[in-house]
């Protein structure tokens, strides 16, 4: 293996259901390294694959070709139960017929350990996640986010290599769901399990993660750190489902040097061919409004305000004619002409040609 | 509201007419001498747990038992199959079909397969085998009770079956369970639900039976049904008969009690039908 730190190695993996004849290609050539002790987490909209990614990694589904190595080993003909990963289900999946303990200890019983370890080991767990003392409830009067910790416990007290996570959270409300967010990250780094985590929230993703994979249509769009998903977005998909961005055309005369419409602006990108057109990325809260409209590189009509708390969010219509979303703390009046203005470095310019949905995504905007 | 009340008067009139009347007058005739005489008496109580009477009441327990035992065992594995077969529902249609047919008839289909000239015999004849004295015996009874209620097994716990969450399975196996750990630890136990209507479904009507064993046994076999329907058809003796019932009835109420009590630890799931 070329890395010593991979854990799990997936290579030009490929599924293909068919349903009625009907054939879905739910993950498309898709190669992926995933390192020990490493945060991952595969991020998407529904359909993108990031489950059936998963789940070939727990066992559930088979690879149609390519194949998952773990530890070195290809484990395309091992099953589930042989594998040394476990998995928290979206819906929690505890057993209804078991009691708190007994749901936690299912996977040490089946292992036949002696009853005293088991007992000491769920203790433990039941500690670990702030349910102590609900040994002998029923899961079935638990609520979502107490169902939650029973579902991680029973997972994590087998001591995986690798914790599988679908969309955990989907379930629980906004503020539970940000205390989990904290939670899960804090676990993982005292407990140094790899965990690979599917959502389709790109700000859970970006709290949690060390390593982002963005996909799309079985495909893998961008991997990265957080950061360099959201700074760096190798392509419009990204740069869209990652956070609110303007994504307006350009063309780059020269290195360092874009051109939006009429307006020429210096940035800090190079290695252009000369006048190719691009995609430029700015995202909202790196531009800055001036009152004075002659000051600014765009000049334009503030058409919509909204409070979002801790900012404002503008909507500026330029001269011409394209709408700009605007973040700022000041409030800038509906009707009112403003200047626009971004610093070169907060300008992100990528090749159209890097967008393998380039061709759908204008079809999609057409519609 | 009152409105509402209004429609529930002409199932209240059913109830009361065909319901609570009757009973009321099953408990009339076994406790009084009527009709004529309305004293009450126990006469009828000591008449009925005549040793005779009661080794066929056991006897009919016993049958009724076996019945409910054999059932489970060949209708769970073909609820499992149909609940796991891609067209379950459509197969499980081969099951609940002939109960459109009227069980008596679906008797004597039995009776022709199984007499000395019928169709099992011709073929043990035609192989060489001989004949084999396969109608009017326990066995013949046992075989007609198993196949009029093996439906009333399957159906329950097929439907608990199928509608278990597959992620259940899923889990199990997540935690190291091989497919028999998966079904022994989570599959069956999630379908004691389904297998408690199942054994209740069976067992009530097995052990009333009376007309299945009277066919097949050709008479010579007698089930507290059976002594029931003699009592009130050809004895004439009603006051003994309705004692008969009311025994029965307790003992149906007992049976329901402890079933009751399995089936409370697992709500929800398997179902009535």
């Amino acid at each position: 293996m070329s890395n010593q730190d991979a854990l799990i190695e997936i290579r030009d993996v490929c599924k293909l259901f068919t349903d009625d004849g009907d054939e879905k290609q739910a993950v498309d050539h898709i190669s992926l390294t995933i390192r020990r002790h490493e945060f991952v987490t595969l991020l998407g909209p529904s359909g993108c694959g990031k489950t059936t990614t998963l789940r070939m990694i727990a066992g559930f589904e088979t690879p149609t070709s390519g194949a998952i190595y773990i530890d070195g080993k290809d484990v395309s003909a091992v099953p589930p139960y042989k594998r040394k990963v476990n998995t928290v289900f979206q819906r929690y999946a505890l057993f209804p017929h078991l009691n708190v303990a007994d749901n936690i200890a299912f996977g040490l019983t089946v292992k036949k350990l002696p009853k005293d370890v088991i007992a000491q080991k769920v203790d433990a767990m039941l500690r670990m996640v702030g349910l102590q003392g609900y040994n002998k409830r029923k899961v079935t009067s638990l609520s979502g986010g107490e169902q939650q910790r029973v579902a991680i416990a029973r997972a994590l007290v087998n001591e995986p290599e690798v914790l599988l996570l679908d969309e955990p959270l989907g379930a629980l409300d906004l503020k539970k769901r940000k205390e989990m967010q904290i939670e899960l990250k804090n676990m993982q780094q005292k407990l140094g399990i790899t965990f690979v985590y599917v959502t389709h929230d790109q700000e859970e993703a970006l709290t949690m993660s060390d390593t982002v994979v963005v996909m799309r249509g079985g495909t893998i769009q961008q991997v990265g750190t957080p950061q360099d998903i959201y700074n760096e977005p190798r392509n419009r998909f990204v740069a869209d489902f990652i956070g609110e961005s303007n994504i307006i055309d350009g063309i780059m005369p020269e290195d360092e040097r874009v051109v939006i419409g009429d307006v020429s602006l210096d940035c800090v990108d190079k290695g252009f061919a000369p006048n190719e057109p691009v995609d430029v990325v700015i995202r909202p809260e790196d531009i800055y409004i001036v009152t004075q409209s002659d000051k600014g590189q765009f000049k334009g009509t503030v058409e919509s305000v909204v409070f979002k708390g801790v900012h404002y969010e503008m909507q500026v219509r330029d001269t011409a004619g394209f709408l700009w979303l605007i973040q700022d703390t000041s409030m800038f009046a509906e009707g009112m002409e403003v200047g626009l203005i971004v610093r070169p470095e907060d300008i992100h310019i990528m090749r159209k040609s890097d967008d393998p949905n380039a061709a759908v995504y204008r079809e999609e905007e057409a519609l | 509201m009152r409105k509402l009340k209004l429609f529930a008067l002409p199932y209240i009139l059913w109830m009361v007419v065909f319901t609570v009347l009757p009973m009321f007058l099953i408990v009339y005739y076994a406790f009084t001498n009527a009709p004529g005489n309305s004293a009450p008496t126990l006469e009828h109580f000591f008449k009925a747990i005549d040793p005779m009477y009661m080794k066929i009441l056991l006897r009919s327990i016993w049958i009724a038992f076996l019945c409910t035992a054999l059932c489970l065992l060949l209708g769970y594995p073909v609820a499992f199959l149909l609940a796991r077969a891609r067209n379950g529902a459509v197969w499980s249609l081969f099951f609940i079909l002939p109960m459109w047919m009227n069980f008596l008839l679906r008797t004597y289909a039995w009776m022709s397969i199984l007499e000395n000239t019928g169709i099992l015999n011709s073929l043990f004849v035609a192989m060489g085998l001989g004949q084999m004295e396969l109608l009017y015996n326990e066995n013949a009874v046992i075989l007609g009770m198993v196949y009029n209620f093996l439906p009333f097994m399957i159906l329950p716990i097929y439907t608990n079956l199928q509608k278990q969450d597959v992620s259940l399975l899923e889990a199990a196996q997540d935690l190291g369970c091989n497919g028999w750990r998966v079904f022994t630890r989570v599959t069956l136990p999630l379908s004691m639900p389904g297998v408690v209507s199942g054994i209740t479904m069976v067992f009530m009507p097995a052990v009333t039976t009376f007309a299945i064993s009277r066919l097949l046994s050709g008479g010579k076999f007698m089930l507290f049904g059976d002594i029931i329907e003699q009592q009130y058809l050809s004895t004439g003796n009603w006051n003994v008969g309705s004692m008969l019932s009311l025994i029965m009835l307790a003992i149906i109420l007992l049976s329901m009690g402890l079933m009751g009590r399995f089936g409370s630890d697992t709500k929800d799931g398997g179902g009535m039908l």
